[in-house]
């Protein structure tokens, strides 16, 4: 382990989505964001849908994160999400596409599960939120 | 005796036949590779998942989750696990055995028995029997995704938290190899005590966000939904396999069968131009006469 890095690991029913030493990671917890530097307190966090960002030297990286825990080390962060996306891989159409349903079905509330109607509607917008940060910066 | 024109008619339509079960072969033989590579990338999240809970549990001294209670045992949840479709070979069969002598033996002993199907196969032949279902899930072999897992977990959990089910026993095939399949039956409700793990960093040192308690009663159920989602790609895998290996096995016997056809026909051939000869010499001879 390099002296003053974190791994990071994310990791996803669908397999390991990330696994490399960064500087700096950036999450979001479900009491709020939390942020991560080497030597970190031991610390166990559940996740909401969110960005998580993670920075090596001047790169930064970002991933779209849908729910999941965290445990955080003095020199690890392990991610355990339900799904994760790099920002590269997000499908923007898709996103959009899902926004729109979500927004329809919560136009007609009556007789719509109102709850997964919202996060998915949560989950598109991040997701577009995500492609959109990545762009501007 | 099958004249000559018969005997051609049927090696075509084997021949026709051992095409289509060779194809069915490499196509299932693709599918056999995705679904284990499935497995193989579900496989670290299913670990860290056990790390963690064990070294949530080795600080959880009293705190215990209602997936995790033991009640007595009154009604018992059976979750089948089949395929949709068929030809693969005993596949279903196994299972429907293993499942028709473990809920008789249920019964036997007093317990009232629910039945859940996941699979066509389980639910046809349930219905053909007029044996009744709670739930069947059709229609997700092939294309198993995460959520497929959380909506039979869900369910599952609410019968289970709501004392409508005491027990949850799951019935599938088990992934050995890609010629071995093996039925198993396992108790999915409630969880096993999770072990404590043995090295830890004193747990007094972590941070917990929102409390241990929240994390640990929504990291329970997540463990149901991991179970239910590997147990459904094993049953994936082991079904691509054994239709794999009932394919091969059909191509075989298609092509043994085109070699005897074969010989019958060269044999038939040759009887019929033996005779003609004869037929011929008899008349030469007749004419010499």
């Amino acid at each position: 382990m390099a002296e003053g890095k974190i791994l990071l690991e994310i990791v996803t029913p669908q397999g390991l989505v990330f696994s490399e030493e960064v500087d700096e990671v950036a999450a979001t917890g479900s009491e709020g964001e939390f942020g991560v530097l080497p030597g970190h307190v031991p610390f166990v966090t559940t996740l909401k849908i969110g960005m998580l960002t993670c920075k090596k030297g001047s790169e930064a990286r970002y991933f779209f994160v849908n729910w999941g825990y965290a445990e955080v080390g003095s020199e690890k962060v392990m991610i355990l999400a339900d799904s994760a996306e790099r920002s590269e891989d997000i499908d923007m159409d898709r996103a959009m596409a899902a926004k729109k349903r979500a927004e329809e079905r919560l136009k007609h509330a009556e007789n719509v599960d109102f709850a997964r109607a919202e996060a998915a509607l949560e989950r598109a917008v991040m997701r577009s939120q995500v492609v959109e940060i990545k762009r501007v910066k | 005796m099958a004249t000559l024109r018969d005997i051609k008619r049927r090696i075509k339509a084997v021949e026709s036949t051992s095409k289509i079960t060779k194809a069915m072969k490499m196509v299932s033989a693709a599918k056999f590779r995705k679904a284990q590579q499935r497995m193989l990338e579900m496989r670290p999240y299913a670990e860290r998942m056990n790390g963690i809970l064990s070294s949530l549990a080795s600080g959880a001294e009293g705190e215990i989750h209602p997936l995790l209670t033991v009640r007595p045992r009154r009604n018992i949840e059976v979750l089948v696990m089949t395929s949709d479709r068929g030809l693969c070979g005993a596949f279903n069969t196994n299972i429907m055995k293993a499942a028709v002598r473990h809920i008789d033996e249920l019964k036997r002993e007093g317990y009232e028995v629910t039945i859940d199907v996941v699979g066509r196969k389980a639910r046809d032949y349930y219905k053909r029997r007029n044996v009744e279902m709670r739930k069947a899930w059709t229609g997700i072999s092939g294309k198993i995704s995460y959520a497929n897992a959380q909506e039979i977990a869900s369910e599952i959990i609410e019968n289970y938290t709501s004392e409508t089910t005491d027990e949850v026993v799951l019935i599938f095939n088990e992934f050995k190899s890609a010629i071995a399949q093996q039925v198993v039956i396992t108790r999915l409700l409630p969880l096993a005590p999770i072990e404590a793990a043995e090295e830890t960093l004193p747990i007094y040192n972590f941070i917990y966000e929102p409390s241990k308690q929240e994390i640990f009663s929504r990291l329970v159920p997540k463990n149901v939904e991991i179970q239910i989602f590997r147990a459904l790609l094993e049953s994936q895998a082991s079904e691509e396999a054994a239709r794999m290996a009932a394919m091969e096995n059909a191509t075989r016997a298609a092509n043994d069968m085109i070699g005897s056809l074969t010989l019958q026909y060269n044999k038939a051939r040759q009887a019929s131009i033996t005779k003609e000869l004869m037929d011929i010499v008899g008349g030469v001879e007749a004419l010499k006469g």
